[in-house]
């Protein structure tokens, strides 16, 4: 059974390594600042013991206030997931780093957000929209759309 | 200069727009290819033809509203989506499922899977060239199973059988002894393919070798499912993070080495071969009692978020849901099992011929539903 | 020319993205109203009250039994049409069974799946490209009216906002019965065109008859 990865131990590790890298880190998911999204990510897949090497998915939620970007990455060889969030505040022009760098299959995953809910991705190669065409007017994810 | 040199033609890069209608491309996908004479040099794939808002839809339904939807996702696969959807609901409201509820949906998700890869294995070898005589023999024996669901729930192609706590009703008597037969025939009828096709030399001259995804390029890109199995990742959510009552049953999960089409259609293969192990002993224990745990019409889970995923056909095909302990969901995300697995298409052809990437992309088995949602 | 496997990702320009996009704009705000369904067969018939030439029995015979449809497949619905044309609900013996690739070779179009605004301009553009004469099945509830997802923001709320539609198929999939019972009904009613034209309306006006 894949085991999810014990939060608060994971939150004591990168506040050691990343000090003021985390927001939250009660509950079942890591919340992580946008600008040290990049570092501790790539922290949870090259590490040894944790090797977060597959990302299972990038979603994101539009909470009224903030928008929450989720990832969950799980690991192959030990079997452990774990969930990682970050916030943008605002609603216009929100944005965070783009992980295709270390994953190649947020590409575009990353530009349906993009689309869809209007976050946008630093970094990304090709960040352009994927399922609506190009002139939609608005985001259809997001709380306020009005069709 | 050597008359050779000075005959030596000049060719520049073209962009070819292969689709969205197309006969080749399974469902309205659109690719603009840039290539150098026959050989292709890199693809640009454009999704969206198929998007219609089923996330937001999402939002304007009940919990229980939203199967129908889901139904609509991976077409070929129906079952397997509605059972991912209420696997997550029932683990963000903590509900306990029944024992014959729970065998029912066993049962129903492997006999899922063999239509699925009957029809993906069917078109996979229509696109390498052998038109439709395998396809109509795959049909065939899909039509048999979709016979078998449609004596459980009335419907032939979408058919909203699960519910969260269960499923929606009961089998008829005549379910288990059709099944039994059902079962020694589609034995009979793989060895019957298999002898036809598995030392083919077309096949194999179009296969082997052809379209090889590397194992780390396969787990860096997030590939699940046969994809991911042929290319020697040996992960699959039946046994890695078992869900419903898997553990009981025990069966192999298939695993290929070189990542190339060829694998990928015996990794097929040989899933169905383990699907009618599964069946079979499933078949044999299914208890009595109820189908469907007691639940209120207007279910509220609480507040929270979950997130449930399982085996589909496919690969991991998996639902996010938040909820705000109203009737509706907050946000349902659903992991698109086809446009992760469409993510390592570029690798895949690049360097091969216009009709290698034909075949190749049939062998990923994508269904635009589940793409553009 | 050497093929490189690092060569850089090659997109083409938005410029492409951007004239597709206004494509669909335009297309979106013309579709108001519905198309209307070809029914001047119906009134042609009281009108005139001329009964079938024979040669016009001939070609209506030749036409209703050599339907070629296209293949324009977008979602659902899909499967239920091939499941038609497969072993069991063979629709071969209605002359249907070769699918053209090109619509330039084909006459009928069974729309199988919903439309989205992103795929209507193709849509019209094949059923232009098809050769006179020309029919279409809208196949299912999302052909029909939008079906289950009427209220989403991206999809036609039925193809006769884009294409004049002859046989309306409900259903969700329709079963293969269903949409061979709509074949047989789009063969009746071609059994009642006229395809040959009126020789009163072959004179040239102001010349003495």
């Amino acid at each position: 059974m894949t085991q999810v990865y014990a939060v608060k131990d994971l939150a004591a590790r990168l506040e050691e390594r990343f000090p003021g890298s985390l927001e939250e880190s009660d509950g079942d998911s890591l919340v992580v600042r946008a600008g040290s999204l990049l570092a501790v990510m790539a922290y949870l897949k090259d590490t040894v013991g944790l090797e977060f090497d597959y990302l299972n998915y990038i979603t994101a939620v539009d909470y009224y206030s903030y928008f929450e970007v989720v990832y969950q990455l799980t690991s192959l060889t030990h079997n452990h997931t774990v969930v990682v969030k970050t916030r943008c505040q605002g609603r216009n022009n929100p944005s965070v780093p783009s992980v295709t760098g270390l994953w190649g299959g947020a590409d575009f995953q990353e530009r349906e957000i993009y689309d869809l809910m209007g976050i946008g991705f630093k970094g990304h190669p090709n960040l352009k929209r994927i399922f609506l065409w190009e002139g939609f007017p608005g985001h259809p994810l997001r709380k306020d759309f009005v069709p | 200069m050597t008359t050779t040199e000075m005959m030596t033609l000049k060719t520049e890069p073209f962009v070819l727009n292969f689709g969205p209608v197309h006969p080749s491309t399974h469902g309205v996908y659109r690719m603009r290819a840039t290539l150098d004479g026959e050989v292709i040099l890199d693809i640009e794939p454009v999704v969206g033809y198929l998007h219609r808002g089923i996330e937001k839809l999402a939002e304007e339904r009940t919990f229980s509203g939203f199967i129908p939807l889901t139904d609509r996702l991976d077409y070929i696969s129906p079952m397997s989506n509605n059972l991912a959807y209420c696997l997550a609901v029932e683990k963000l409201a903590g509900i306990k499922i029944p024992e014959r509820g729970e065998y029912l949906r066993v049962i129903m998700a492997e006999l899922q899977r063999l239509a699925n890869h009957c029809v993906a294995v069917g078109s996979f070898l229509n696109d390498c060239g052998a038109y439709y005589t395998p396809f109509m023999y795959t049909f065939r024996e899909r039509e048999k199973i979709v016979d078998l669901f449609d004596m459980v729930c009335g419907q032939r192609l979408t058919y909203n059988y699960m519910r969260i706590g269960g499923v929606s009703q009961d089998i008829p008597e005549e379910f288990l002894p059709a099944l039994k037969k059902l079962v020694k025939q589609l034995a009979r009828f793989i060895e019957e393919y298999e002898r036809l096709l598995k030392q083919n030399e077309i096949l194999l001259a179009r296969t082997k070798g052809v379209g090889i995804l590397s194992r780390e390029t396969a787990i860096n890109c997030g590939i699940s499912g046969p994809v991911a199995r042929a290319s020697g990742v040996a992960w699959d959510l039946r046994k890695a993070d078992s869900y419903s009552v898997y553990d009981r049953f025990q069966f192999d999960i298939p695993v290929g080495e070189a990542g190339d089409s060829y694998d990928r259609y015996r990794v097929r293969i040989e899933e169905m071969r383990q699907s009618l192990r599964i069946i079979e002993q499933a078949m044999k224990d299914v208890p009595g009692g109820p189908v469907r745990a007691e639940l209120p019409h207007l279910i509220r889970p609480p507040r929270g978020e979950a997130y449930g995923h399982l085996e589909a056909p496919k690969g991991e095909l998996g639902f996010y849901i938040v909820s705000d302990g109203s009737i509706a969901p907050y946000r349902c995300h659903i992991r698109p099992t086809s446009l992760i697995n469409l993510s390592a298409l570029r690798e895949m052809v690049k360097g091969w011929k216009v009709a290698d990437l034909i075949a190749i992309f049939g062998s990923i088995d994508i269904t635009m539903g589940e793409v553009d949602r | 020319m050497e093929i490189s496997s690092d060569k850089e990702y090659i997109y083409t320009s938005s410029e492409l993205d951007r004239q597709e996009g206004a494509l669909i704009e335009e297309v979106k705000a013309g579709a108001g109203e519905s198309v209307p369904d070809p029914d001047g067969w119906l009134e042609e018939d009281v009108k005139r009250n001329i009964v079938l030439t024979s040669i016009d029995m001939v070609l209506n015979w030749a036409r209703r039994s050599s339907l070629w449809p296209v293949i324009c497949f977008p979602a659902c619905c899909a499967f239920e049409f091939i499941a038609a044309e497969g072993p069991r609900f063979d629709m071969s013996r209605f002359g249907m069974e070769i699918l053209r690739a090109s619509p330039r070779q084909a006459d009928l179009m069974i729309t199988a799946g919903t439309l989205t605004w992103k795929m209507a301009p193709v849509v019209r553009r094949i059923y232009n490209q098809m050769p006179e004469p020309k029919w279409v099945i809208a196949m299912g509830a999302c052909g029909v009216s939008g079906g289950i997802f009427r209220s989403s923001y991206a999809v036609v709320p039925g193809y006769n906002k884009i294409i004049p539609v002859d046989v309306y198929v409900p259903g969700c999939p329709p079963r293969p019965e269903a949409l061979i019972y709509a074949v047989q009904l789009l063969q009746k009613k071609i059994a009642r065109e006229h395809p040959m034209p009126d020789p009163c309306e072959l004179i040239p006006k102001g010349v003495k008859r």
